[in-house]
């Protein structure tokens, strides 16, 4: 289990993004953490993976203290980001990287399972450099191929559905109704769209740097749809949300 | 053929054994071996050292392999090899050089490469240059190529360089004439000391010809790379030329794309980028649990392949 212990984080010598952070991400859980834009919602994601390190607080994983860990070596304890914005890489091409991230070779049909889950065709694909000539749509969905390759305990998603197409939006969200069917391992997505937060176990709900609040779904979500007055603006998009 | 000639020989064709159809095997300015086919002539240059390899026209499928290595100091080869492609071949050409000096002399190799390609005639050139040898004795390998392309010809060039060689000098030129293109792809790495210099200039004489020159090159180390290319468009025509250079270290490159388009309907774009590896590139590929030095190499590999 992923445990954040009283994690604080603030820009250097600037304003404190994150204030108290405490909560478990219990195991085989989709947590959903939302909030408005700026909360920290993101710096908090990529604490988790080690791209930030925090000002103080801890990460636990099964009770060890990974805080001091680097990203390497917590991606091989078996977290996995996706970015928010996926990076584009002149020459590797989409086989590579699902190589790279399965730390293996791997043939026809796994690769074609891998991109069939994130709603690509191989045959178009494989053989595709990950780079500028890609659409939005179609990097996002390779860098969560990239995560599901990887196969590991935890995996952080990144606002998933940032930047993308509204013809991709409604693919994206099948991709993440299929993850929670058939995937394994514990799912974190920053995201604050409403199709996401519906399909989360849990809901953590963070505004200006604290948990405003968190728990089951049910409990939630109908009170971020009510009003907005649980964090001062409401933090879910609704406009393609149905 | 000792085993430094094998081994050279083994990574420039990427050929593990016996040669087999068109070749001609050159070692340290001499030839060791040599064949021809049906359809494939190769005979000894009466002007010059070095070959004149001449392909009948229709001939489809066949490869020519004519690899050059130098396996000691002390060592400078000079070569002139023609290649004369009849019309409406479709054959590879396979070169490539390896030189190898363990002494305290260099060793050298010049190869002055001139391609006449005939009506609707492609070829595909694959040119790789390696250097070995643990000796002080600079390894260098300076290539010139002219191509002259007839009507509906198309010449492309898979060049690669990746490794120990001290200097290099590469020249290439070409002419096209009517519906021919011309299309390079240069891989180039250069580390310590090295420095390695190419310079293209494309002349695009024809209705409808073409060029796409793209180069991707990695300086780390001390190494120096300088990138020149000028596509010249006197007709409609259509020319790209690229150079894409990742600094590693203290690699520093000059990259220098040029165009001149003397015809209202040369359509001509050059491009260059210079710089380090971005860091989220690393951070992405140490997500996936590398360390910083395994994705640094990855992504040039990558980069380079």
């Amino acid at each position: 289990m992923l445990e954040l212990k009283n994690i604080s984080w603030s820009i250097p010598n600037g304003r404190t993004v994150l204030k108290n952070i405490d909560f478990p991400i219990p195991d085989g859980r989709l947590v959903v953490i939302t909030g408005p834009n700026g909360s920290g919602k993101t710096t908090l994601a990529k604490i988790i993976a080690g791209l930030e390190k925090p000002s103080l607080g801890q990460i636990l994983l099964d009770g060890e203290d990974i805080t001091p860990l680097d990203i390497t070596e917590r991606a091989k304890r078996g977290i996995s980001f996706a970015f928010q914005q996926p990076v584009r890489f002149k020459g590797i091409t989409v086989r590579d990287i699902l190589e790279l991230s399965a730390g293996r070779e791997l043939n026809q049909v796994e690769l074609c399972d891998l991109l069939g889950k994130v709603g690509l065709c191989t045959r178009d694909y494989i053989n595709r450099e990950v780079n500028a000539a890609l659409s939005g749509g179609e990097i996002k969905r390779i860098e969560i191929a990239t995560v599901l390759a990887r196969g590991t305990a935890y995996s952080v998603f990144d606002e998933p559905e940032a930047g993308i197409d509204l013809w991709s939006f409604s693919g994206l969200i099948k991709v993440f109704e299929d993850l929670k069917k058939n995937e394994k391992g514990t799912q974190i997505i920053i995201s604050h769209q409403e199709r996401i937060l519906n399909i989360a176990d849990e809901i953590v709900v963070i505004a200006d740097g604290v948990i405003r609040d968190m728990g089951e779904r049910d409990k939630i979500l109908p009170k971020l749809l009510a009003s907005d007055k649980t964090v001062g603006e409401c933090p879910v998009e609704r406009r393609i949300s149905k | 053929m000792n085993e430094t000639a094998n081994e050279l020989l083994k990574t420039v064709t990427d050929v593990d054994g016996d040669f087999k159809g068109a070749y001609n095997i050159r070692i340290n300015g001499a030839c060791a071996s040599r064949q021809s086919t049906e359809h494939i002539k190769l005979e000894t240059k009466p002007d010059a050292p070095g070959l004149v390899v001449t392909v009948d026209a229709d001939t489809v499928g066949e490869t020519v392999y004519v690899p050059a290595c130098v396996t000691a100091g002390g060592v400078d080869d000079l070569v002139y090899n023609d290649f004369y492609i009849g019309e409406n071949a479709d054959v590879v050409i396979v070169a490539g050089c390896g030189v190898h000096s363990d002494d305290s002399a260099d060793a050298k190799h010049n190869g002055i490469h001139r391609f006449f390609l005939r009506k609707g005639a492609k070829v595909l050139y694959k040119e790789k240059h390696i250097g070995t040898g643990k000796g002080a004795g600079a390894k260098r390998i300076n290539p010139v190529t002219d191509a002259y392309l007839d009507e509906d010809s198309v010449l492309t060039m898979d060049t690669i360089q990746l490794s120990g060689v001290d200097t290099t000098e590469r020249k290439t030129t070409a002419k096209l004439a009517e519906n021919a293109k011309i299309v390079v792809r240069e891989r180039l790495l250069t580390d310590g000391e090295e420095y390695a210099k190419t310079d293209f200039e494309v002349t695009l004489e024809g209705k409808n010809s073409g060029a796409d020159i793209v180069s991707r090159s990695v300086a780390r180390g001390n190494s120096r790379q300088e990138y020149s290319s000028l596509i010249i468009g006197k007709a409609p025509c259509i020319g790209h030329t690229e150079c894409d250079a990742i600094l590693a270290g203290n690699g520093k490159v000059y990259a220098s794309p040029s165009l001149d388009a003397e015809h209202e309907d040369a359509s001509l774009i050059h491009e260059a980028a210079i710089g380090k590896i971005a860091g989220e590139q690393i951070l992405k590929f140490r997500t996936l649990g590398l360390t910083e030095a395994e994705a640094e190499e990855k992504i040039i590999m990558g980069f380079l392949k």
